[in-house]
């Protein structure tokens, strides 16, 4: 018992150390998820958020009568649209890359290609609108005349929208995909390509039987990864690249902008708080799901 | 054979061209275009390369109003400040964390690995910091929320102290009789110069692009970070001469506006561009590291 104290009493300085992290992770993250009862609540700060009256699921229902199935249908097709692309993409690009024999057009072409990762998404709208701007924009005074068309409002017509957002989350995301699947790549032993050589194999057989397999684990991790954040959307790639035109909702408006503007522009706390609990309670039970299938696939990369 | 080899080198470096065109040629329209004379872009739009050559743009951004210098200036106080301080709270957490011999270790992962995996969404955590601690409009609006420290972070120090600092080092440091925070001071920290080189780099770019907080906390311009007011001025391309000093009516018809707008976005990332090249290794080390699991 005494040494089991003494023993404890050595550790004291290590509990210490993460007194100032567990306060922040109490703050930041474990106080806000009690607020989830706000969603059942109909809030009134007068009476502060513990004395508001419950009001059960009828901020849910309002949700799920209105815009509930458009914010899922578009946070959910985007997703899968990117989860489908960005490995596809980024795979052929980190096969070409670790294909390539001069060592310094290798380190080129990746600095290059991580460059639009590391800007914001401010000032990735300002990029597209450089090449959208109705009255000054690149396409509608350079591009469209070479072909003879007609300058375009691109900022009203939705139906161009889910290509341009796509095309944009590409830009900006390939290039980190490519990094990660390209560190797998060189990782590989290269016995297993000399001996695919002596073989007889191809450049293209090199590549589906023994650079593809290797690639297995980085790919089902990350699919993971990214299914288990399905429900989520980038805030900044669909509210500001739009510019939150009012015309491109139908196609623009996620679980995340929706929470957003019933938050912060039309106050309405029952609906932004509902959508934001079916966010966070569908996410979580997809981020579960998605091990539980790692775990089924192959069993060392799951995540808990 | 080698015939077909060189073949290939050659089509695979043209197709890496055009991919690096593809990432480029935006930035280089938004650079031709601020050096553009705005009667050139009215005329003839944004261009790929600059028709004419006018600084008029800068010359206002630097004289003309004095938002987008104190801008800078809460950027990289925010920046600082708060990469320092993800950084503290990063390292005392993940230190303990690696510590294999620490009772209750896996409740105090599990307390952070849970916040991965579940939160509260943004309505709670926007009326705990807005009506309880009163973050709106003050700087700490920019640095405390959702920034002040990442469990993925944590969990890829701590996974680096785990594999990088064998046990033995820190066996006979306690048998020289150096206590827990000498031993994290004077002998972890130096062996783990690369993990925090990423996570300064990561950390200091998720704070030099965060928009998020200024849109939720701040709504007054003295408090505008560079994002945020890039940000409103997307939005809303008077606001830079709405809040000009002077005679504001006379000097906002001489000002380029369509050229202004993309010279604050090559603000915005000039200082990005300019430090990248150099610190290139360090981040794809992060990335590599950080996006398999930790």
């Amino acid at each position: 018992m005494r040494s089991k104290k003494t023993k404890l009493k050595r550790f004291i300085p290590l509990y210490m150390m993460m007194v100032p992290g567990l306060a922040y992770l109490l703050i930041n993250n474990y106080i806000p998820m009690l607020g989830i009862v706000i969603a059942f609540k109909q809030v009134n700060f007068r009476k502060g958020i513990i004395a508001s009256p419950w009001v059960g699921l009828s901020n849910f229902k309002f949700l799920f009568k209105g815009d509930a199935w458009i914010i899922t249908r578009n946070t959910l097709g985007y997703n899968i649209l990117f989860i489908f692309l960005t490995p596809i993409i980024a795979i052929t690009v980190a096969i070409l890359l670790n294909e390539l024999r001069s060592a310094m057009s290798k380190k080129f072409y990746q600095t290059v290609i991580l460059i639009p990762y590391l800007i914001s998404i401010v000032v990735t709208s300002y990029l597209v609108y450089a090449f959208l701007a109705t009255d000054n924009g690149y396409f509608n005074n350079t591009i469209l005349p070479l072909f003879g068309l007609e300058a375009k409002s691109w900022y009203s017509s939705p139906q161009y929208w889910p290509f341009i957002l796509v095309l944009v989350h590409i830009w900006k995301g390939f290039g980190y995909s490519t990094i990660i699947y390209y560190a797998t790549l060189v990782g590989i032993d290269s016995g297993y390509y000399e001996a695919a050589a002596i073989d007889g194999a191809n450049r293209w057989k090199r590549i589906v039987h023994v650079t593809l397999p290797a690639l297995k684990p980085t790919i089902i991790t990350l699919t993971l990864l990214s299914i288990g954040r399905i429900f989520y959307s980038d805030f900044g790639l669909f509210y500001q690249v739009p510019m939150s035109s009012g015309p491109l909702l139908d196609v623009t408006n996620t679980i995340d902008t929706y929470v957003y503007r019933a938050l912060m522009q039309s106050n309405n706390i029952g609906m932004s708080s509902a959508a934001g609990v079916y966010q966070s309670i569908i996410g979580f039970i997809l981020v579960l799901g998605a091990n539980i299938l790692t775990r089924k696939i192959s069993a060392e990369d799951a995540l808990f | 054979m080698v015939e077909k080899n060189k073949t290939f080198q050659v089509v695979d470096h043209i197709v890496m061209i055009l991919l690096c065109l593809f990432c480029l040629v935006p930035f280089l329209i938004m650079f031709s275009s601020s050096i553009t004379s705005e009667t050139t872009l009215i005329r003839e739009g944004y261009s790929i390369f600059p028709k004419d050559i006018d600084f008029a743009a800068y010359k206002y951004l630097l004289t003309g109003t004095d938002d987008i210098i104190r801008g800078y200036i809460i950027t990289i106080c925010v920046t600082f400040i708060g990469t320092l301080a993800n950084l503290v709270l990063t390292i005392l957490f993940a230190y303990p964390l690696s510590r294999r011999d620490l009772p209750y270790r896996n409740v105090f992962a599990f307390i952070l690995f849970f916040t991965m995996l579940f939160n509260g969404g943004i309505v709670p955590s926007y009326i705990m910091w807005s009506r309880f601690f009163h973050i709106s409009n003050t700087y700490w609006a920019l640095i405390i929320p959702n920034l002040m420290m990442n469990a993925f972070y944590v969990i890829m120090v701590r996974t680096y102290f785990q594999s990088n600092i064998p046990d033995a080092v820190l066996e006979a440091a306690r048998i020289d009789g150096a206590g827990e925070w000498k031993i994290l001071l004077q002998i972890v920290l130096p062996m783990s110069k690369p993990i925090i080189a990423t996570v300064i780099l990561l950390v200091g770019l998720h704070y030099w692009n965060d928009w998020t907080n200024g849109l939720y906390y701040i709504n007054k311009d003295k408090y505008y970070s560079i994002q945020v007011l890039l940000n409103r001025m997307l939005q809303d391309v008077q606001f830079l001469m709405s809040s000009a000093s002077g005679d504001s009516a006379a000097l906002a018809a001489s000002i380029p506006s369509v050229a202004l707008k993309m010279a604050v976005a090559v603000a915005g990332v000039l200082p990005v561009m300019i430090i990248y090249p150099f610190l290139q290794k360090y981040f794809v080390k992060g990335i590599t590291i950080g996006a398999v699991k930790g």
